[in-house]
């Protein structure tokens, strides 16, 4: 990271702080905003963030790792999850998840090597009686099929406006 | 957002919102108390712990801060009924919420929102917003000096065991979800230690519409121990599945007809956490006294494999477990383990009775509810399907 955007990401950090209160009660507060923000929490966010609040990093850091919305390590800019639980995966959601693995090319757990989705398993979404159910960032898709992966997935490349993948090619970074 | 309902529509859409805070203002909070009481209202959560009293002791727990909480975490597998009165009936959870406020004399109260339902955030902060302007929230609220109370959304960051309600307050006050040693419950010690209480979504919107109908009109329906009407959550192989309300006590049999599920050869009740009712016990009543759910019903058709079920709450325990505790933490490993034995056919009568008294163990064992709940559905699955799990060969299949 250059030093200007660890700059940039200090201030932020001391805003948040600011506004939900250098509290040990504001820590997920915090983390959720960054997470919206950069898609993950990185190491450097989670030391200011220590500081800012005066706990040590190792708190912050065993935070993070409790909860699944809460990422270290980066995420894309949409982060598909498909719901695995007993009615979406009675509905039929391994054929899903295999036409996920191949339209994106990645298996669960993964990230687009350009950056811009993340395939993840989730418990139940609360959509069980029009399974299966996947969530793309907050957005909630229900009776979900194998065909219509792919629409979902240019819906989101549009909704970016970046075409980031055409036919199924990679466009260079 | 598609509710169906056989039942054409539900009481929440009956209830003039508003008429239930109007009653309790003009009553002192001890009246209001024993109206709740007389109405028999238990939590509609899953654990169905009478509300009156909880509040009662919340009411009468020593402190100057107090706090209501809604526990919208709604992650139970097969649970979406919360969503729907969030989306639809949010008028009437908050003001259940202010009638608890009023109660006790709290004067914050925190919606907990599952990370899962982030879209729901912007019309719950609408409502919110519009209730303040009509001073239904806010300072010195419908006019009566010295009645303070607002409500703030906190979100939830991805984590079944925060519906606990000590793991929910852990969360609020920034830390892991890790359920705490009860007691101290949070009625006297809580959020920031403060007293607490914390109610499920339907548990808020009943309050407000027994306030505005009575607590007779409430108590008609239901059985003596299970008053009134219960929202469900259905899903699975019947053919209308969706958000039905029926009065408690209902028979299974009686709800696979209504939801066209007849042929069902099983019914988990009260999602991964409840139990797994086969067919000769369809006759059973869903109320606490025999059945408890929160309301959750997946209902299971005769092509189903029980022991895919099993596997896949396995699991949800195992992904969702906070590790605190060993039996829960090893115990749901040992379990799968058991599980996938069985399916490839080499699991001995000996081992799968250590099985269960491991289970059973973890049931007494474990430090919360998600641990000792969590064995439940492999335990009901190995004493009912015996014929189906035992001597597997390659050849197998359900029907
Ligand atoms: C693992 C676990 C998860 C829970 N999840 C929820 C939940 O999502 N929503 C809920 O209302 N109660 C949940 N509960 C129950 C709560 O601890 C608490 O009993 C309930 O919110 C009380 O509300 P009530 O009395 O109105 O039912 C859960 C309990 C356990 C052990
Ligand atoms: S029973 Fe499981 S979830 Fe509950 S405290 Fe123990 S390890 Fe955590
Ligand atoms: S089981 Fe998939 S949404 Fe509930």
């Amino acid at each position: 990271m250059f030093l200007t955007e660890r700059e940039r990401l200090r201030d932020e950090l001391v805003e948040l702080a600011d506004r939900f209160g250098r509290s040990r009660g504001a820590l997920l507060f915090i983390l959720q905003e960054v997470q919206n923000r950069y898609y993950s929490i990185s190491e450097y966010a989670m030391q200011v963030i220590a500081d800012l609040l005066d706990i040590h990093p190792v708190e912050v850091h065993s935070v993070v790792s409790f909860y699944s919305f809460l990422n270290e390590r980066p995420q894309g800019q949409f982060v598909i999850r498909l719901c695995r639980t007993i009615t979406c995966d009675m509905a039929g959601k391994d054929q899903v998840a295999r036409q996920l693995e191949n339209d994106l090319g990645i298996t669960f757990g993964q990230t687009t090597p350009d950056g811009k989705f993340s395939l993840e398993w989730a418990h139940c979404l609360g959509m069980c009686d029009q399974g299966p159910a996947m969530l793309v960032n907050q957005r909630v898709y229900t009776r979900v099929t194998p065909e219509k992966i792919h629409g979902i997935l240019q819906e989101c490349r549009q909704r970016f406006g970046v075409h980031a993948v055409a036919d199924g090619k990679e466009l260079p970074q | 957002m598609i509710v169906s309902t056989r039942t054409g529509s539900l009481t929440f859409a009956e209830v003039a919102p508003g008429k239930g805070m109007d009653v309790a203002l003009a009553r002192t909070p001890a009246d209001v108390l024993r109206w709740i009481d007389a109405s028999g209202l238990r939590g509609r959560g899953g654990a169905g712990f009478p509300t009156s009293l909880k509040w009662e002791l919340a009411a009468k727990s020593p402190g100057a801060l107090k706090y209501v909480i809604c526990n919208a975490d709604e992650g139970e597998p097969g649970t979406f009924k919360d969503r729907v009165i969030l989306a639809d009936f949010a008028d009437l959870v908050f003001e259940g919420m202010t009638i608890a406020a009023y109660c006790i004399a709290a004067r914050q109260g925190i919606v907990y929102l599952r990370a899962e339902y982030t879209y729901l955030r912007p019309h719950l902060e609408a409502v919110l917003a519009r209730r303040r302007e009509a001073h239904l929230l806010g300072k010195g609220i419908a006019g009566r000096a010295g009645f303070d109370f607002d409500i703030e959304i906190h979100m939830g960051s991805g984590s079944y065991v925060c519906g606990e309600e000590t793991a929910l307050i852990e969360s609020l006050e920034g830390q892991r979800g890790e359920p705490r040693n009860r007691p101290p419950f949070p009625i006297d010690t809580g959020y920031l230690g403060n007293p607490t209480t914390v109610n499920n979504v339907e548990t808020f919107a009943w309050a407000a519409c027994i306030l505005a109908r009575g607590a007779d009109w409430f108590k008609e329906y239901g059985t003596a121990k299970s008053t009134g009407h219960k929202l469900f959550s259905v899903s699975g192989d019947c053919q209308r599945p969706g958000v039905y309300e029926f009065p408690l006590g209902i028979t299974i049999e009686a709800f696979l007809q209504e939801v066209g599920g007849e042929d069902a050869k099983a019914v988990q009740v009260g999602g991964a956490a409840g139990q797994c009712v086969p067919r000769g016990e369809f006759h059973r009543a869903l109320a606490y006294e025999d059945i408890p759910t929160g309301g959750s019903i997946i209902v299971f058709g005769p092509q189903r494999d029980m022991l895919r079920v099993a596997a896949n709450f396995l699991e949800f325990f195992i992904d969702e477990s906070c590790g605190q505790c060993t039996p829960c933490r090893e115990g749901t490993i040992k379990l799968l383990e058991g599980v996938k034995m069985l399916q490839r056919g080499q699991c001995s009568m000996d081992y799968l009775e250590e099985l269960c008294s491991l289970g059973e163990t973890m049931q007494l064992a474990s430090k919360c509810g998600l641990g000792q709940t969590a064995p439940n559905t492999f335990l009901s699955i190995v004493s009912h399907f015996r014929d189906e799990i035992l001597g597997r060969t390659a050849a197998w299949s359900p029907e």
